[in-house]
Parts: C-alpha cells; sequence; structure tokens
C-alpha cells in the first residue's frame, strides 16, 4: 500500500473577469484557471517527496487536496488507503500540514496554540507540553517564547511552532507547504536536520514543497517538478539532473528552469 | 459498543477544546471585553431610563427586552460569527482539517456561546438591579429560566443557518449575518408588542423564536406565569429546536462541501 496516492486529479477554480465589475443585471464573467491539472504520482511509506514549481504552479492547492481541505473535481486521492472525498476523518488522524503562513489565534500564546492543537488530536496535556518544549528547543526556540502572545513573535520563531504543532500529533503523513521560506540560514538548517530527523526515527512519510532546490535535493529521495498544474517530470535529483541537465555538472537549479520553460538567458534579455 | 462509548467521549473532550479556546482568547482580548460590557450595560440602562416617565412596569418590560435580547444576541452571533473569526485570525485551515467531527465543533462553538451569554447577562442583570429598584416579588423567574433554556436551542440552530453565509462568501457573509441579525430585532417585538409593527411584518414576527421568547419570559416576570401557562409557547419553541437544530446542522455541513469545492474556505500560500 502507498502512503500517499494521486491519480489524475483535478482542481479547478473560477476567477472572476474585469476583477469582479460586470453590469447590474448580467452574470460576472468567470475563467476557469486549472491549478492542478491530471496530477499523478505515489508516494512509499517512508519516503521524502519534494514538489517544485514557480508561484502559481498548484504546489499549495495539490497540499490542500491531500490534506481534506479541498475537494478535487477529478481523479482520485488516498492516503494509506483512505480516500480523502469519503474517508475524511480517518484521513486527518493520520496527516498534519504545515504551511507558509503560520496559521495562529494572534492574541494566544505558543503554548495556548498548542494546547488546542492537542485537545483537537486527543494527546495528553502533559505529555504534550513537554514534547512541545523538547521540540521547540530543538529547534533553537527557546522557552522564553512559550508564553508570549505569537504576534509577538518573528515570522521565523511562527514558523518554528509551526512546525512543532505538526509534529506534536506524530502525523504519519506530514505535508510541509514551504516550511523554511523565511527562515534564516541557522534556522532553515535546524528545521531540515530536524525533518530528516523526524523522517528517519518516526519512519514518517512527508511531502515538502519548497523553492529552494538545496534544501528539496539534500531532503527529498524523489522530485517532482509542476508546471502550470502539470506535472512535467519526477525522479530522483540524480536522474533529474542527468535526464535534463545540458552539461555534466548541471544542478536541480537549471532541470527546474528547464522543465518551466525558461533560463536565465531569457530572463535576462526579457530585463533588457 | 465500548468504541462507540470511546469515540463519543473523544468528541465530547474535542467540544471542550472549543471551549478553552475560546476562553484563552477572552482572557487575550480581555480589554476589548471589558469595553463591550461597558457599551453593554450603558445600552441596556439607558432602554430601561426610557421607562421611566411611564412607570415601573414600563422599565421592567424595557429591560427584560433589552437584557433577553442581549443574551439571544450573544448566541447568535457566537455561533454565526464563528467561521469568520477563524478565518481572520487564520485558524480556519488548521481547524478543520483537524481529526474532529464537524458537530463537536459546532456543540464546543455552541455550548461555548450558551455560558458565555450566561456570564455577560448575568453581569447586565446586576447592573441593572442596582441601577433600577425593580419590584420582583411577583415574578417567576423560574419559568422565565425554562423559557431562556429553550428557546436558546431554536437561537443556536438559526446561528447555525447563519454561520454558512461567511462559509461561502468570506467579505459578503458576515455582513450578511448581521442584516439577519438586525431583521430578527425587529420583528421580534424585543421593546414592543408585535401588534404594532405594519400587518405585513408581523406575517415574519410568527416565524421568529424570538417573538415567543419575548412574549413568554414577560408573561413569566411580569405576570408570574407559571411553565404550565406558557405551555403554548413552550412547544412552539421546543418544535423550534427540534427543526432548526439540525436543519442548521445540515446547512453548515453543506456550506462546508460547497467552500471545499468552491476553494473559499481560504486561499493563501
Ligand atoms: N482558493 C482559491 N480560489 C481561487 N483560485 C485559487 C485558489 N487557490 C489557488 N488558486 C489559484 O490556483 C493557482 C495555483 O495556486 P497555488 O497556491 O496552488 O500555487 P503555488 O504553487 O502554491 O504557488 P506559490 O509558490 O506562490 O505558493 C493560482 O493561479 C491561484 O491563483
Ligand atoms: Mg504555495
Amino acid at each position: 500500500m502507498w502512503a500517499l496516492e494521486c491519480n489524475n486529479a483535478v482542481k479547478s477554480f473560477y476567477e472572476a473577469e474585469n476583477n469582479g465589475k460586470h453590469s447590474l443585471f448580467s452574470r460576472p464573467k468567470k475563467k476557469e484557471i486549472f491549478a492542478v491539472n491530471r496530477v499523478s504520482f505515489q508516494v512509499d511509506k517512508g519516503e521524502t517527496f519534494g514538489i517544485l514549481g514557480q508561484n502559481g504552479s498548484g504546489k499549495s492547492t495539490l497540499i490542500r487536496l491531500i490534506s481534506t481541505l479541498l475537494l478535487a473535481d477529478e481523479g482520485e486521492i488516498k492516503v494509506f488507503g483512505h480516500n480523502v472525498l469519503d474517508e475524511r476523518l480517518e484521513v486527518r488522524r493520520l496527516i498534519n500540514r504545515v504551511s507558509v503562513d503560520a496559521a495562529f489565534f494572534k492574541k494566544l500564546s505558543a503554548w495556548e496554540n498548542l494546547l488546542y492543537a492537542a485537545r483537537l488530536y486527543g494527546l495528553n496535556v502533559e505529555e504534550a507540553k513537554q514534547r512541545s518544549l523538547e521540540i521547540l528547543e530543538r529547534l533553537g526556540l527557546g522557552a522564553e517564547k512559550f508564553n508570549s502572545p505569537l504576534e509577538n513573535l518573528s515570522r521565523g520563531q511562527q514558523q518554528k511552532v509551526a512546525v512543532a504543532r505538526a509534529l506534536l500529533t506524530s502525523p504519519v503523513l506530514l505535508l510541509l507547504d514551504e516550511p523554511t521560506t523565511g527562515l534564516d540560514p541557522r534556522s532553515k538548517r535546524d528545521v531540515q536536520d530536524f525533518i530528516v530527523e523526524v523522517q528517519r526515527e518516526h519512519d514518517a512519510t512527508i511531502l515538502l514543497t519548497s523553492h529552494d532546490m538545496y534544501e528539496v535535493e539534500k531532503l527529498c529521495n524523489r522530485v517532482a517538478i509542476l508546471h502550470e498544474g502539470r506535472l512535467v517530470a519526477m525522479d530522483t535529483p540524480e536522474n533529474l539532473k542527468s535526464k535534463y541537465g545540458e552539461t555534466e555538472d548541471s544542478s536541480l537549479e537549471d532541470v527546474f528552469f528547464t522543465l518551466t520553460g525558461m533560463d536565465w538567458k531569457e530572463v535576462l534579455e526579457d530585463v533588457e | 459498543m465500548w468504541s462507540s462509548l470511546a469515540s463519543l467521549w473523544h468528541d465530547t473532550k474535542a467540544s471542550l477544546a472549543f471551549v478553552e479556546r475560546n476562553f484563552n482568547l477572552v482572557k487575550r482580548y480581555f480589554a476589548w471585553e471589558v469595553v463591550f460590557l461597558f457599551y453593554a450595560i450603558v445600552n441596556t440602562l439607558t432602554i430601561g431610563l426610557i421607562g421611566v416617565r411611564l412607570g415601573p412596569e414600563e422599565v421592567l418590560y424595557l429591560v427584560v427586552g433589552a437584557l433577553l435580547w442581549g443574551f439571544l444576541s450573544v448566541l447568535f452571533n457566537e455561533v454565526s460569527q464563528s467561521v469568520s473569526w477563524e478565518r481572520w485570525e487564520g485558524t480556519i485551515e488548521y481547524t478543520f482539517m483537524a481529526p474532529v467531527r464537524r458537530m463537536s465543533y459546532l456543540l464546543g462553538v455552541s455550548f461555548f456561546a450558551v455560558l458565555y451569554g450566561v456570564i455577560k447577562t448575568s453581569i447586565l442583570l446586576l447592573a441593572v438591579a442596582f441601577f433600577f429598584e425593580i419590584d420582583l416579588s411577583g415574578a417567576n423567574l423560574w419559568a422565565a429560566l425554562v423559557i431562556l433554556v429553550i428557546s436558546s436551542f431554536s437561537l443556536i440552530g438559526l446561528g447555525l443557518i447563519a454561520a454558512v453565509l461567511p462559509l461561502m462568501s468570506p467579505e459578503r457573509g458576515p455582513q450578511a449575518t448581521h442584516i439577519i441579525q438586525g431583521f430578527i430585532l425587529l420583528i421580534s417585538g424585543i421593546y414592543y408588542e408585535v401588534t404594532v409593527l405594519p400587518s405585513w411584518l408581523q406575517v415574519f414576527s410568527a416565524f421568529s423564536p424570538a417573538t415567543y421568547t419575548l412574549r413568554a419570559a414577560r408573561q413569566a416576570i411580569l405576570e408570574g406565569a407559571s411553565v404550565w401557562q406558557l405551555m403554548g409557547d413552550i412547544q412552539i419553541l421546543i418544535l423550534f429546536g427540534i427543526i432548526l437544530i439540525p436543519l442548521g446542522y445540515w446547512i453548515f455541513t453543506q456550506g462546508e462541501k460547497y467552500a471545499m469545492r468552491t476553494g473559499k474556505l481560504k486561499r493563501n500560500g
């Protein structure tokens, strides 16, 4: 059984044209945007699977489909054999997600937010507190921040609390949507090392999106590249490089630009 | 059998998570709570003062209206704005992704609303008692309490129905819930008899549970009516609850599905 299975997933949104302006008597014109377009892949248990793609390529949408926050228009998504459509509660017990924006009650402290999470997932409160402190310390966030309102924490610090919150519930499938965006190099390293550790020690399966090629190369067994909602390549970082790299020592970044139809020469020419 | 009991227990505990969370929020937004409470007290007192010229009975009539409306609108607001509140905080996706039945979520939110409403109304009641010399010797307070408890269900049901609006439209939904609230205030005879309304509006009054709440509570407090004498209104209120709560729950879950299909829950990242 796959940890995660995605078969032909399609999700489109309708966006109003002309900024939604329309005359009183007509319906607003809508344009269909295919955010995720016939995407299929399978992730093995214990694997760290990376998703790369430009802004708006559909990474977050895909993660939302998997985390039961969006309903797919077509296709089938299964988490450890449970369909995200009609076994939502089972799927929800197995997953947790870190989103780009640290989604917290801003006035509540880190602990109050984590306590809320612990209650929702039916954890023992004392144990949760102990574990939260451990994780946060491991991520380099001191205990003195534990009780101050989250709005007083920097973005990076909030992101660490978000990582702690997701790991607190011991998910077997961890969905990380740009977990290190906005972190300083040191913190980035802390979070990355921790992801590796969690994957190893808890045998968790991880789905990771990132704009950091180095991070993806370091952490992921396999990488998929999304372009305008379509999956254009999927393989190990090494194979991607040898398959799509133009020279011997092409980097993952080169591959990314090749596959997403842009390279620096074009970009620079456009600027000039 | 045991597993379903265990899951019931788990669900109940999850409901309490929302109550605890909301009380933590009240603590953290305490300054605002004080400000709103101050405003509510002043509002209740000024409404009572309007009646002074007309006699003590009239003061009581108005004060009962103000207090009950305060309570009912807390219920309605807390439930109907729960989604917009979480959307504003940015936690809606986290909450809706948790392995908790929607029923537990809504129960928790409703239970908090009742607790919060009781606390707030009790404080208002103290302020009113301190300010006006009110003679309650002829009032049947127990009967009034029974009415209050029973009508809570139907207002929560209305709140659930209204809560779907912010779910479906992040911008216009919260606005629409305020309009609904205003409409209930207009038609339910909070500060006057519904018979003073134009007859086309009175038609709507019959469909607002608050109309029966106010009528029955006033009979209990002003005329000392017993629960038995109020049975007619009580039955109507029970009927409202039986219809509105399941209906509200159903509408809410449909609204959630709609939001999940169209991406209205939240979008960024
Ligand atoms: N809830 C929504 N409603 C309408 N359109 C949406 C919604 N969510 C995403 N989209 C659209 O779908 C497309 C994909 O968006 P998505 O957020 O998945 O991209 P992304 O790959 O995560 O981008 P980024 O790297 O900037 O985070 C975009 O065109 C976006 O405008
Ligand atoms: Mg994104």
